[in-house]
């Protein structure tokens, strides 16, 4: 069972469910997918860390070959090649290593080599299996890092907690692409109500079970509830503006393992995805 | 000897462009013949890359000296390469800019900035 945990910006509360679901229920594995900024191994602080280098494919030329017809030139469309004074150069940032360049180019002059964009870490954390993901800085895309990830996770693992990154692009629709559910998490806020819908617009565009939960909720109107009743999106939990659990978190603590008030308020929000899952098994195979 | 300049529009009354890889058009002013030309600028809607190919573009039109207001880094690199020179233009009428370099009133451009190749910018 995979559950992605997402929201349409940062600073919601993607983390804070993700690493306390994770600590809550047996045989679990915690994905960051937030490979930009990942933050959960700071709260999980996973032991036995091992690290594996993650490459994609640039391409290289060899100029006793090219003859200078300029085919890759033209057919990349991220205009990653150019051609001048009879020398092919290649802009590696620019590079998305489709490989098409050295498909289209009629002398072999195109060869591709291994660029480290960034790392896979691997550790336990009392139990809880924890993979990281870090793209180095200035690089394009965390892309390949996730495709990864999301491979490495271990067979025997029984669930499966995607923490992703912020946001509704390219890099949040890998990280949800084999999810069996997924969880918004929203502020009450007017601001929250736009980035819950971009989420809520995604996870229905790649037909995925979905449920909120409302965060940081305080007494009176949540803009963020109305526009679930109003879409009759289903509403898993709430999530109180609460004090203590936001110093806990602040501190890089994981609520649920420091109380058992947290750990019983965690238990029951992911016992009420658990059966959210289970049912949609049931309803759509 | 050849000149590129990229500009908003297919007349010299329009202004030169604030940005060289997705200008929509580029001017090409020989200054022996006085005589221009406009291209239209087919990176101006690409997806990422716009820099290098519009420098490309230019680099094939065999300019001598490109004026613009900016330029990024993967696009001065080609245009390096090229040996085409830069210069950094001086508010927006292109034929005032025209002339200043005709009389070498136009300064080399130096702050080459780092490009917008991440999407859009950040």
């Amino acid at each position: 069972m995979k559950i992605a945990v997402l929201s349409g910006k940062g600073g919601t509360g993607k983390t804070l469910l993700s690493v306390n679901m994770a600590v809550v229920g047996d045989n679990t594995t915690y994905i960051d997918c937030d490979v930009e900024e990942p933050n959960g191994h700071l709260f999980l602080k996973p032991k036995g860390v091992i690290k594996e280098k993650v490459a994609v494919k640039i391409p290289v030329v060899d100029m006793s070959l090219c003859n200078g017809c300029q085919k890759c030139v033209e057919f990349c469309k991220f205009n990653a090649l150019a051609y001048i004074n009879n020398k092919l150069i290649v802009f590696d940032n620019i590079c998305h290593s489709c490989g098409g360049c050295v498909l289209v180019c009629p002398e072999k002059a195109l060869t591709e080599k291994d660029k480290i964009i960034g790392e896979v870490q691997k550790g336990v954390s009392q139990g809880t299996n924890v993979l990281s993901g870090i793209l180095n800085i200035g690089e394009a895309s965390g892309i390949p890092i996730i495709d990864k990830l999301l491979a490495e996770e271990p067979k025997n693992s029984q669930r499966t907690i995607i923490d992703c990154p912020p946001g509704s692009a390219c890099i949040v629709m890998e990280s949800i692409k084999d999810a069996d559910y997924c969880v918004l998490i929203a502020e009450p806020t007017v601001f929250g109500v736009h980035n819950l819908n971009m989420v809520y617009e995604l996870v229905k565009l790649f037909n995925k079970p979905h449920g909120v939960i409302l965060n940081k909720c305080l007494e009176g109107e949540n803009p963020a509830e109305e526009f679930c009743i109003k879409n009759n999106i289903k509403i898993l939990d709430k999530i109180p503006f609460d004090n203590e659990l936001g110093t806990l978190n602040s501190n890089a603590l994981i609520a649920a393992r420091e109380s058992l008030k947290y750990k019983k308020m965690f238990s029951e929000i992911l016992g009420k995805i658990v059966e959210e899952v289970q049912h949609e098994a049931i309803v759509n195979p | 000897m050849k000149i590129a300049i990229p500009v908003n529009d297919k007349s010299l009354e329009n202004g030169i462009c604030q940005s060289f890889g997705r200008a929509p058009y580029f001017l090409i002013h020989d200054i022996e013949s006085k005589e221009n030309t406009f291209l239209n600028n087919s990176a101006a809607t690409s997806r990422g890359g716009a820099g290098v190919k519009a420098a490309q573009m230019v680099a094939d039109n065999k300019v001598g000296a490109l004026l613009t207001p900016r330029c990024g880094d993967n696009a001065a690199d080609i245009l390096r390469i090229a040996n085409i020179k830069l210069y950094k233009t001086e508010g927006d009428s292109i034929e005032d800019n025209i002339k200043a370099f005709n009389e070498g009133k136009l300064s080399l451009l130096m702050d080459i900035h780092p490009g917008f190749h991440d999407h859009g910018g950040r």
